[in-house]
């Protein structure tokens, strides 16, 4: 199992994301400007500021070479994990429904969150329970997700909404307190919280965010049915 | 070469004047010349010979200072210091203020003030893991001034954020002050840590004749011209239309170009292609080049013509003093420049060929290979004159009173609330909430948890894996009423802080913020602060491997209070082990341990009492301090305690209350017979005080030297061998009760102080409620 980590000149938690897959499988770095995916099992898309993000979290982003083979990986069924601006990219690559839009605070904000897990039959939160509480840190400026009414009541119907803020927890005025969604086909998935800065019990007591590793892992060596 | 060519106009002993020079510095450039200095000469050496860049008023100071010690790699002199951490790695570190750009811009000012700071970094090939600041405002609830201060912090937390947050660089502590002397001056300091083999660790000396100078990383426009001169070396005349004017002064950050620069820099080293490099920081292409030149006792030709310009029309002297961000200089060797340009071209930055290393020991400024501008490298560098401060302490106070804000007669649970939400003292959630503190995966102890900062190393020695600490402190009023013994307690305070997650101290940096040096009064201000600084860090065995000074911080209302902030890094054997500052486990043993001395004089409530600073603080045993650290730093690696935590503003009682909070538990405390037979007469400082004025001095009463422990009191009590261990109470509850025993415990029996964890918690997030 190995997984391809994009490396974007503004990526600034790649090498985290590597290190937290490598707990779990191989790992490597793909930079922004190559094509091949390197034969890696499935692809993270990683937080930071891909190019600056001065027009717009990863407008520019999507358009990147490296992106164009994702966007072929994924409609071949591949699994690809966006987080926080790997979560705005696979937005704005139409590979995930709905936005993020700026924070309800207008600031950037850093917090530990406890996030529900809504499904559990996913190809990224299959080692998890349903109900199940993680507690992993998020830190954005632009986490508030948004669709509208109608695409959220599908969404909802379909099980695309996987990750939720526990109560309480919702400080960016997300809808539904959506964390992390899927796309209808299940290998495609995002969220605005952080796992790869949750699997050390050193590094802030929490190993909550290695599930989704565990979960990707289960399910390309077929674990997961 | 061609000769000299020269300009229609030259500039005279008026422009000099305008530029910052006095007569005689002007006069003793011609001298160096041997003739009159052309526009571009005379702008190169306004900035050279500059307060920022000479430390003409302290550099006699700064040589008191000790700089040796066994872990200390690299000392002052280079972009950063440097101390061995183990293993073959080095931690670089360094603070910065960037208090003038952000009085005029606090966003952008504060953002290039990181940009800054996290150059100086990777400019010795360190990789930057760490960023924390030190701010100082005006009172933020103040009806006339408040919404001054709330704008400017808001801007700089916005700022330091935006730079931060964006270029990966995890922002793990800090500290902010409001007093109303920064109303006018605020005060904005960063500081950087960074990573680096030891072997791999470059300096900044110019070699190689014929080697080849380039610039490389953003390109130059009239961004920050003469932001040296202008800005951090003269007192900034107030916040109405000079501010405006100045604003141009100010640069604007770009933490993408500067991702790519710092990227782009590390793998230029990492390929070994470079034989130097220097950042471009204040007075731009003039101050790198010249002090590449000089560390290297050769020469430089520049030529203006090949700078990739934002601007069209460009003068030469523009070009040679533009303060645009995001720019680097690196000598190599002829060969390697195809391979530089290559990596440049890589991570998207401009890299250009602008000059030459030369044997003339002369910085040459030629534009399409016409001269036009011939400077020796050593008078620009190194002639600037040093000036003699003349201290005189002063006569009358400098300060006015603070305004009060409590009564004097209020009760000690009333008081308690009162401190626990006034601005210097509440819950910095709000601030540090904006802040990335865990990027990079090294983040052992997030703000809020722990008294200092904790980074995990690297891999592992003899099964651990170690940790740097590092802390940033200065409590300017307390410097203000004592400028040795304040400082020497902001030194304490940083080594406490460290002792309190189990580290020792590596090394130290500073920033010394203060008013106008030319003035008798911050003269002595200023010496004795570095007197105690010197004192201290020699006492405690944390020598200084770097530094600045920002002076001038004075406006119409007066001078800032002295305000040498310290910034420590030290080193512990086993992250897993680094210390809490939260109580954690009910039923555990709390005491009161090393050899505190607590007195109003100087403290926060004194502040809050709307008392006049003092004449002086108590004398500290800086032996018996020291003695103390060791005992707290080794109980809290051997693992053998639940929290750590020192006690500074507001004295044991808010210590206790922070315990608490950050445990979510509660405390019952009591003081005994014990404790008032060696706290009441040190509170009292020998005068009789009644009962209550007594205990309010016990609970509130500041000083260096104390720390609340929790653990197993069999630890605690084995302490009791090295240093002073009091007996305070135990863990459990949802309530802090302090209550007096024994003969202290006076007519009205019951306890001193019932607070309930929530009623804590309300008060502690009163900033919430200033920056909604």
């Amino acid at each position: 199992m190995k997984f391809g980590i994009l490396q974007f000149p503004g990526s600034c938690d790649e090498v985290d994301a590597l290190d937290a897959a490598r707990r779990v499988g191989d790992a490597e770095l793909i930079w922004h400007a190559e094509r091949d995916l390197k034969g890696c099992d499935a692809i993270v898309v990683p937080g930071g500021f891909s190019y600056g993000d001065y027009l717009r979290a990863g407008a520019i982003a999507r358009f990147s070479r490296v992106m164009e083979s994702v966007i072929a990986f994924a409609s071949e069924g591949g699994l690809v994990l966006g987080i926080c601006n790997g979560f705005q990219v696979l937005c704005e690559a139409r590979l995930l429904p709905g936005a993020l839009l700026p924070n309800a605070n207008l600031r950037f904000t850093f917090r530990q969150v406890d996030l529900e897990v809504l499904q559990a039959d996913t190809s990224f939160t299959c080692a998890c329970a349903l109900g199940e509480r993680l507690s992993i840190p998020a830190k954005h400026s632009w986490g508030r997700y948004y669709a509208d009414e109608r695409t959220l009541s599908d969404m909802d119907a379909a099980g695309q909404i996987v990750l939720a803020y526990a109560a309480g927890e919702n400080f960016n005025g997300s809808l539904r307190d959506i964390a992390g969604v899927r796309n209808e086909a299940g290998n495609v998935f995002g969220l605005m919280p952080h796992p790869e800065h949750a699997v050390s019990e050193l590094l802030g007591g929490s190993t909550g965010g290695l599930k989704i590793f565990q979960s990707m892992r289960m399910a390309v060596e077929g674990v997961h049915a | 070469m061609s000769e000299l060519s020269s300009p229609p106009h030259p500039p005279g002993v008026e422009d000099a004047l305008a530029l910052g020079l006095t007569r005689a510095e002007y006069e003793l450039v011609c001298e160096k010349q041997g003739r009159a200095p052309n526009q571009v000469e005379l702008a190169m050496y306004s900035l050279m010979w500059s307060e920022h860049c000479a430390y003409k008023h302290s550099k006699k100071l700064l040589r008191t200072l000790p700089t040796e010690g066994e872990h200390v790699v690299m000392g002052p002199g280079e972009n950063a210091g440097a101390v061995d951490v183990g293993d073959g790695m080095v931690c670089a570190f360094k603070v910065e203020s960037h208090n003038h750009p952000s009085a005029v811009e606090p966003f952008q000012g504060a953002a290039t003030g990181v940009g800054g700071i996290l150059r100086d970094i990777f400019a010795i090939g360190a990789r930057p893991i760490a960023v924390l600041d030190s701010l100082r405002f005006g009172e933020p609830a103040s009806t006339n001034t408040g919404e001054r201060a709330r704008y400017l912090l808001d801007g700089a937390v916005s700022g330091i954020g935006h730079y931060g947050n964006s270029i990966g660089v995890p922002t793990v502590g800090g500290e902010v002050y409001f007093e109303a002397p920064y109303e006018q001056s605020c005060l904005v300091n960063a500081m950087a840590l960074g990573l680096a083999r030891r072997d791999r660790l470059v300096r900044s000396a110019a070699a190689g004749l014929g080697n080849v100078v380039i610039l490389f990383g953003a390109s130059t426009g009239r961004d920050g011209i003469g932001g040296a001169s202008v800005l951090a070396s003269a007192e900034l005349g107030g916040e109405g239309e000079d501010a405006q004017e100045k604003r141009p002064t100010v640069q604007v950050g770009d933490p993408f170009e500067e991702k790519k620069l710092l990227e782009c820099s590390l793998e230029l080293l990492e390929r070994e292609l470079l034989v130097s490099l220097q950042d471009l920081g204040a007075a731009g292409l003039t101050s790198s080049a010249s002090e590449m030149a000089s560390k290297g006792v050769v020469g430089i030709d520049i030529d203006v013509a090949a700078v990739p310009l934002r601007e069209q029309g460009m003068e030469p002297f523009e070009v040679m003093v533009s303060e645009s961000q995001e720019r680097m200089l690196c000598v190599v060797e002829p060969a390697n420049v195809d391979a530089v340009m290559a990596l440049c071209a890589k991570w998207e930055v401009n890299g250009a060929v602008i000059g030459t290393v030369t044997d003339t020991q002369r910085m040459r400024i030629l534009r399409d290979g016409q001269l036009v501008g011939d400077m020796p490298v050593r008078a620009l560098v190194d002639d600037c004159p040093l000036y003699e401060l003349e201290p005189q302490k002063p006569q009358q106070p400098l300060y006015t009173a603070p305004t009060a804000t409590l009564s004097a007669g209020t009760g000690p649970a009333e008081t308690l609330l009162a401190l626990v939400s006034s601005p210097n003292l509440a819950s910095r959630r709000p601030l540090f909430e904006q802040y990335d503190a865990i990027v990079q995966s090294r983040t052992v102890r997030r703000p809020e948890q722990a008294d200092a900062a904790v980074l995990a190393l690297p891999g592992t020695v003899g099964g651990a894996r170690g940790a740097l600490a590092v802390s940033i402190d200065c409590n300017g009023r307390r410097v203000a009423a004592d400028p040795y013994w304040g400082t020497v307690g902001a030194v304490l305070e940083c080594a406490s802080n460290l002792a309190c997650v189990g580290a020792e101290p590596l090394g130290t940096t500073n920033n010394l913020n203060f008013g106008n040096p030319e003035k008798a009064h911050i003269a002595w201000q200023l010496s004795e602060s570095v007197r105690g600084l010197g004192d201290a860090c020699r006492a405690l065995r944390a020598p200084i491997v770097g530094g600045n000074v920002s002076l001038y911080n004075e406006g119409a209302a007066g001078p800032i209070y002295p305000t040498p902030v310290i910034g420590m890094v030290g080193r512990l054997p086993d992250a897993s082990r680094a210390g809490s500052l939260g109580f954690a486990r009910s039923g555990d043993e709390i005491a009161l341990v090393g050899p505190f001395a607590p007195s109003l004089a100087g403290s926060e409530l004194a502040k809050l009492h709307g008392e006049a600073l003092p004449d002086g603080l108590p004398e500290v045993d800086l032996a018996k301090a020291g003695v103390a650290l060791e005992g707290v730093r080794d109980a809290v690696r051997r693992g053998s305690l639940s929290s750590a935590h020192d006690v500074a503003e507001g004295g044991l009682a808010v210590a206790l209350a922070e315990c608490c909070l950050a445990g979510s538990v509660g405390a019952r405390i009591e003081l005994d017979d014990a404790f008032w037979e060696e706290i009441a007469p040190v509170a009292s400082g020998g005068r009789s005080l009644s009962p209550q004025a007594a205990l309010m001095a016990a609970l509130f009463g500041e000083g260096p030297g104390g720390f609340v422990l929790s653990g197993a009191s069999a630890a605690i009590r084995e302490l009791g061998a090295r240093t002073r261990v009091l007996r305070l109470g135990t863990v459990g509850g949802e309530e802090l009760v302090i209550a007096t025993t024994g003969a202290n415990a006076g007519p009205s029996s019951g306890p001193s102080i019932v607070t309930t964890l929530l009623q804590l918690d309300e008060a502690h997030a009163a900033l919430r409620r200033l920056f909604p």
